[in-house]
């Protein structure tokens, strides 16, 4: 079973709840949160845009290929979009499995492609300017 | 033929959707990449770009007409 959700705001509790599976013996759950500072600079917020319906087609195909690769009961790929202040969650991967080892690579997995793949930018905003985050070399 | 576009691209071509000249002629993504180049040289700035050609990923020999849906996607910074 999967879900794949792009929201304006993530419900951690929702998130784990969801994963619960009687035949899961490891649940993992990866989450990325708006960290404080980039390149030694205090970050103030940041702002996330995505093209939505590739992004989930994307979303789709990976979590596809990691059903594939390992045995997995429930499998959760949420990302934000929008303004998103310091310690807020932006990402989370969620991956239920008998064993934890298959969780764990999932995840590892998934949030690494979602990364590499899902046409989703973010922007830093600093004091004194604001930055498309992997933009320039 | 118009090109959607998002985050840093948008703002370095200072609009929301690139629509290109009627009487250009665009065939390939290719040939819409080497385009753009020339048109907007600041997106040479970019680490790269890649073009979507009805939501996937397509590569350069890909060909492309006006009733698909294309997108130029800027290097992706998700997570």
């Amino acid at each position: 079973m999967k879900k794949i959700l792009l929201v304006n705001q993530i419900d951690l509790s929702e998130m784990y709840s969801w994963l619960q599976d009687p035949e899961a013996g490891g649940i993992n759950l990866f989450i990325g949160n708006v960290r404080n500072h980039a390149q030694e600079k205090a970050v103030v917020k940041l702002e996330f845009e995505g093209y939505k319906p590739m992004a989930m087609k994307e979303m789709e195909k990976l979590a596809a290929e990691a059903m594939e690769k390992w045995p997995i009961k429930k499998l959760l790929m949420v990302h934000a979009l929008g303004s998103k202040q310091i310690g807020e969650p932006v990402v989370v991967i969620g991956t239920a499995t008998a064993h934890r080892k298959d969780a764990f690579e999932a995840s590892r997995f998934l949030i690494d492609e979602l990364k590499n793949k899902v046409p989703i930018w973010k922007k830093e905003y600093f004091a004194d300017q604001t930055v498309w985050v992997n933009a320039h070399p | 033929m118009e090109v959607l576009l998002f985050g840093i691209s948008k703002e370095l071509m200072g609009q929301q959707v690139l629509s290109l000249p009627e009487h250009q002629k665009i065939a390939t993504v290719l040939e819409l990449k080497q385009w753009i180049l020339n048109q907007y040289p600041e997106m040479g700035t970019l680490y790269s770009f890649a073009i979507a050609v009805d939501q996937e990923y397509a590569d350069d020999e890909t060909p492309i007409t006006e009733n698909q849906e294309i997108a130029l996607i800027p290097p992706v910074s998700g997570g």
